[in-house]
């Protein structure tokens, strides 16, 4: 909660820190996603010492205190961790290029002072899973990450409607979305313009469902399309480099099926 | 206060890294209470370091001379690059004295916030002497932050598709004269992931 104390604004809240830049010698500019004000954007003083630059570490979850001289000022960050995700995966190069890209399309796509409770609890379980062991979130955790983008779609208003066929109203056999609605389609349903439609893996059907990589690499070219053309292309902006650069590497992954994203053999 | 140029030079004190309005006026008060022995051997030095200095075409590095003189010591393993994402990162290794081969300036790291793509990192260089053949090793010395992993990754792809060269990075873990009780999480789970027999 927002406490004033004389003209000043102070309120302490868990965010997660979705990107930090250097700002002049010390300091950060520092965006944080927070469960009741959203993005949040501010400065953290000292955040070039050898602590705090281990804590404003894009995936970490740290408890912010937000400080602000009026309602409408520059915000002052400061605060301590409280779950480490980034310094987990730094040996994973796929686990870490899914928490680059969940952090860098939340930072980008979302707007400042919204609050998004849901997708904040989603985005916290998503990282806190994908912290916990790099060979794990290797092998499990990209049909999460394309979950959560679909969460990011839905948050920002352009959600994927996959619960009926958008032509003959079936719940089963969706195999397809169509580009222009956001709508699952069935094979029957799909006919002719199958080629038009672009596929819809099974793992965004069901929770038990794991998938594989191509099927994950087909997730990521679902959702990036909704997100390059609605999230990003309605405001004349690329897809961020480094969801491209997930994708890129998925891709890599999935036509050599033995390199397990490389944190097995790191490890 | 007293006059333009008194002004401009507080102004343009003011502007470098750690300095002030106030530590500017008192910096200028100073070199300006013995302008001969203070100011104009500054003013001096300033200008000749303007003109002479330059950026190192092989290695990224500031020098008078390009190449510069860590590229042309001829008693340094050319064999071994060590990859640093600035200047300041190879000045700390060489004030060490740790490293006997030679180096790549990346000139920074993979940065969405600050924008900094592949494009923009100085890795032409280090890939036209693997092109070369004469490149036994190339040492990753990037920071342990998630921007500085991403681009060890990154490079270390790049890498890949040169047989033959060994590609190493530096550890992580306990800091000398590190006390556990003091350290932060990451660094600790760093240390103890790269632990080795004893």
């Amino acid at each position: 909660m927002m406490q004033q104390g004389g003209t000043s604004l102070e309120r302490e809240a868990p965010a997660l820190v979705l990107s930090a830049a250097l700002l002049g010698e010390n300091n950060a500019r520092v965006h944080v996603l927070t469960e009741e004000n959203g993005l949040v954007r501010g400065v953290a003083y000292g955040a070039r010492s050898r602590s705090g630059s281990a804590l404003w570490q894009p995936g970490n979850l740290v408890k912010t205190r937000f400080q602000a001289r009026s309602a409408t000022g520059p915000i002052r960050l400061s605060g301590e961790l409280l779950y480490g995700c980034g310094f987990r995966l730094l040996e994973a190069p796929l686990a870490l290029a899914m928490v680059q890209s969940v952090c860098v399309l939340a930072d980008a796509a979302l707007p400042e002072g919204e609050p998004c409770r849901a997708l904040f609890a989603e985005t916290i379980r998503l990282l806190t899973f994908l912290g916990v062991d790099p060979v794990v979130s290797e092998r499990e955790g990209l049909p999460q990450v394309v979950r959560w983008e679909l969460a990011l779609l839905a948050d920002l208003g352009f959600g994927l409607d996959l619960t009926c066929c958008a032509v003959t109203g079936a719940t089963t056999g969706l195999k397809y979305v169509s580009p222009r609605s956001g709508r699952a389609v069935s094979e029957e349903g799909a006919g002719a313009w199958k080629d038009r439609l672009l596929p819809l893996p099974a793992f965004l059907l069901s929770e038990d469902e794991t998938g594989t990589p191509e099927e994950w690499l087909a997730g990521l070219r679902l959702t990036g399309y909704f997100l390059a053309r609605d999230a990003f292309g309605l405001r004349h902006r690329p897809l961020p480099a480094a969801r491209e650069r997930l994708e890129a590497r998925v891709a890599q992954h999935a036509s050599k099926p033995d390199d397990a994203g490389g944190a097995e053999e790191r490890s | 206060m007293g006059g333009q140029e008194i002004e401009q030079l507080i102004r343009l004190l003011g502007r470098l890294p750690g300095f002030g309005p106030r530590s500017a006026r008192r910096i200028a008060l100073f070199l300006l209470r013995d302008p001969q022995a203070r100011l104009v051997p500054l003013a001096r030095a300033l200008e000749r370091a303007g003109a002479a200095v330059k950026t190192c075409s092989t290695c990224g590095n500031l020098d008078t001379v390009d190449p510069c003189h860590l590229c042309t010591d001829p008693l340094r393993d050319q064999s071994v690059v060590c990859v640093v994402e600035t200047v300041g990162d190879l000045w700390a290794l060489e004030r060490a004295g740790v490293h006997r081969g030679v180096y790549l300036v990346l000139g920074g790291t993979l940065s969405p916030l600050a924008g900094i793509g592949p494009e923009d990192l100085n890795i032409a260089p280090l890939l036209a002497r693997l092109d070369r053949g004469s490149v036994r090793e190339v040492i990753l010395a990037l920071g342990a932050t998630v921007e500085g992993a991403t681009t060890m990754h990154w490079l270390m792809d790049k890498l890949a598709s040169y047989g033959g060269v060994t590609v190493s990075r530096v550890a992580q873990g306990m800091p000398v004269g590190g006390a556990l009780d003091v350290l932060d999480d990451g660094t600790l789970a760093a240390a103890l992931g790269a632990r080795r027999p004893a």
